[in-house]
């Protein structure tokens, strides 16, 4: 007898939950689903000059990408500079998150709302920041002036890219280190300086194995980061600067070349498929 | 006892770390106060006439009140959704709950730049392109996965003895949720609102996909603005973005201190 009014309970709960999940479903659906297939579909349909587009099935795209050198390079330039800009990242955020994992009480939460902060801070004016900063009557070329040394140009080139996205991705290079550093106990490192281990050494065979998981998912997060970045690329590039997310607004936006824009975004994308299976083999090795 | 002693090197090379890390953020606020024509730090003098420029730009104060009302209704349907979302998915036990989760938060895990050239091309057959309509599904797409993890990590720690109380005692299941599950799930609903608020206030990348000279969002002619020219203009709205940054997160501060001692 108890089991009968059970099928009809299962069967409301299902009802319920269908009808409260429609909209969520649905705006997943239009504003996720379909457009990421349409992209892919896409990227197989031919342009034709001044914005048309051909509703056709040719890999045209694809063998267009592949055969031209200024494509090849994009890709190269694009993966070769995040992975430079994530491991800087890395070198930079590291001793932040170590200091702010051995800091304790109040002074560790204030300053883990510090680095937090920028995050809340919009990426156009934290890239603006750094235009005033590096800009050439700002305060770190007058620096340099004044100490007698040539002025650097930091603006419009690939330098300035540099210094201001390494700087935009720390925050989540510093979290995703103190995530992972849960397994570095202060009495392990304790121990090896007790035994008689150097400082250097004490870094290198203990601290540096126990927090490489962390390392890993910092990488990760900021390499995916880097590659679509596109506000700091585009805003202190000054138009000099290619990479793959500036090229795909460029073709979106300016040359009105859907087809090839969808093309590099899907590229992106096999980009990400890359780094995660990278990753899932950097994890699986240190098992 | 300190077991750990931080050497000296070490804090002043991690002080020299966050000072890489804060200074364009920190920047903004002198700069604000340039009476430069141009971007020039130490600026020669000082004067407030970038917030008197800001203020009589009204392309700036029309995408501004564009972006607020936008953040509003975005803020808004995303709790309205998200919560019932969140609820089905934290009471509800079903096949597929796992994967439709992991569905519904997907759209984070794609680049904005990706997303955003995805839905410019679908919103364009549609004709939803520069409309508020438009922006306001494009937002929640974006802010939905926020409110919804966060209302679910706040529904899977509350303590459910209350609701099963409220239906002992002969409460309707509706009942159960407006008058036990909701006024409990409070501080969630505060913290979800701030960030969903925040991510669609500052959303510039897909935004700058679907906006036009019809409409644009402030984040977006920011962008515009800094793209074409360099002055200190964006620095005093920069500053005021900051201090209403600030003003949110103190007001989920409060929210979450207040829901933490009313909890306990």
């Amino acid at each position: 007898m108890s089991a009968a009014p059970a099928l009809p309970r299962a069967w409301r709960d299902g009802q319920l939950a269908v009808l409260l999940l429609l909209p969520i479903a649905l705006i997943n659906a239009i504003g996720f689903i379909l457009p990421v297939l349409n992209l892919a579909r896409y990227s197989f349909n031919r342009s034709r000059i001044g914005g048309g587009i051909e509703q056709v099935f040719t890999w045209e795209n694809w063998a267009g990408l592949l055969s031209d050198p200024f494509y090849l390079e994009l890709v190269l330039n694009s993966v070769w500079i995040s992975l430079a800009i994530t491991l800087t990242t890395l070198v930079v955020s590291y001793p932040i998150a170590l200091y702010l994992h051995r800091a304790s009480g109040s002074w560790r939460t204030f300053l883990t709302v510090l680095v937090i902060s920028p995050l809340l801070t919009s990426a156009v004016v934290r890239t603006y920041g750094w235009i005033a900063i590096l800009t050439d009557d700002g305060p770190v070329v007058s620096a340099i002036k004044a100490l007698g040394l040539p002025a650097p140009s930091l603006m419009f080139n690939i330098k300035g890219v540099f210094i201001g996205l390494t700087e935009i991705l720390m925050p989540y290079m510093i979290l995703a280190l103190m995530a992972g550093f849960g397994r570095l106990d202060p009495r392990v490192e304790e121990a090896a300086r007790t035994l008689g281990a150097t400082p250097a050494r004490t870094f290198r065979k203990v601290i540096l194995p126990l927090t490489l998981p962390g390392i890993a998912l910092g990488c990760l997060l900021c390499f995916v980061l880097a590659v679509s970045s596109f506000i700091t690329p585009k805003l202190m590039g000054g138009g000099r600067v290619f990479l793959l997310a500036t090229e795909i607004y460029d073709q979106a936006i300016v040359t009105l070349n859907w087809p090839l824009a969808s093309t590099l975004s899907i590229l992106v994308l096999i980009v990400f498929g890359a780094a995660l299976w990278a990753y899932s083999a950097v994890l699986r090795r240190l098992d | 006892m300190e077991i750990h002693k931080t050497s000296w090197p070490m804090r002043i090379l991690v002080f020299v770390l966050f000072v890489y890390l804060l200074a364009p953020v920190i920047l903004v606020f002198p700069l604000s106060f340039s009476g430069d024509q141009v971007l020039r730090f130490p600026p020669s003098f000082w004067s407030t006439r970038w917030y008197s420029a800001l203020f009589a730009n009204s392309q700036m104060l029309k995408a501004f009140w564009t972006s607020l009302s936008l953040a509003a209704i975005v803020t808004a349907l995303s709790i309205v959704i998200a919560v019932p979302a969140a609820w089905v998915m934290t009471r509800l036990k079903f096949t597929g709950r796992d994967l439709l989760f992991n569905l519904f938060t997907a759209p984070l895990l794609l680049p904005t730049i990706v997303l955003g050239l995805a839905i410019l091309i679908v919103f364009a057959s549609f004709g939803l392109l520069a409309t508020m309509h438009g922006l306001v599904f494009a937002h929640l797409v974006v802010t939905l996965p926020y409110a919804l993890r966060v209302l679910a990590v706040s529904l899977s720690t509350q303590d459910r003895a209350c609701e099963e109380a409220a239906r002992t005692l002969g409460a309707k299941p509706l009942t159960v949720f407006f008058r036990v599950t909701v006024p409990m799930l409070t501080p969630g609903i505060v913290a979800a609102a701030a960030l969903c608020f925040l991510v669609s206030f500052d959303e510039v990348v897909i935004t700058l996909f679907l906006t036009g000279p019809r409409i644009s969002t402030l984040p977006v002619e920011l962008y515009n603005y800094v793209y074409n020219q360099a002055d200190p203009l964006v620095a005093a709205a920069s500053a005021l973005l900051i201090l209403l940054t600030l003003a949110v997160i103190m007001i989920v501060e409060r929210a979450m201190g207040l829901g933490k001692a009313f909890v306990k």
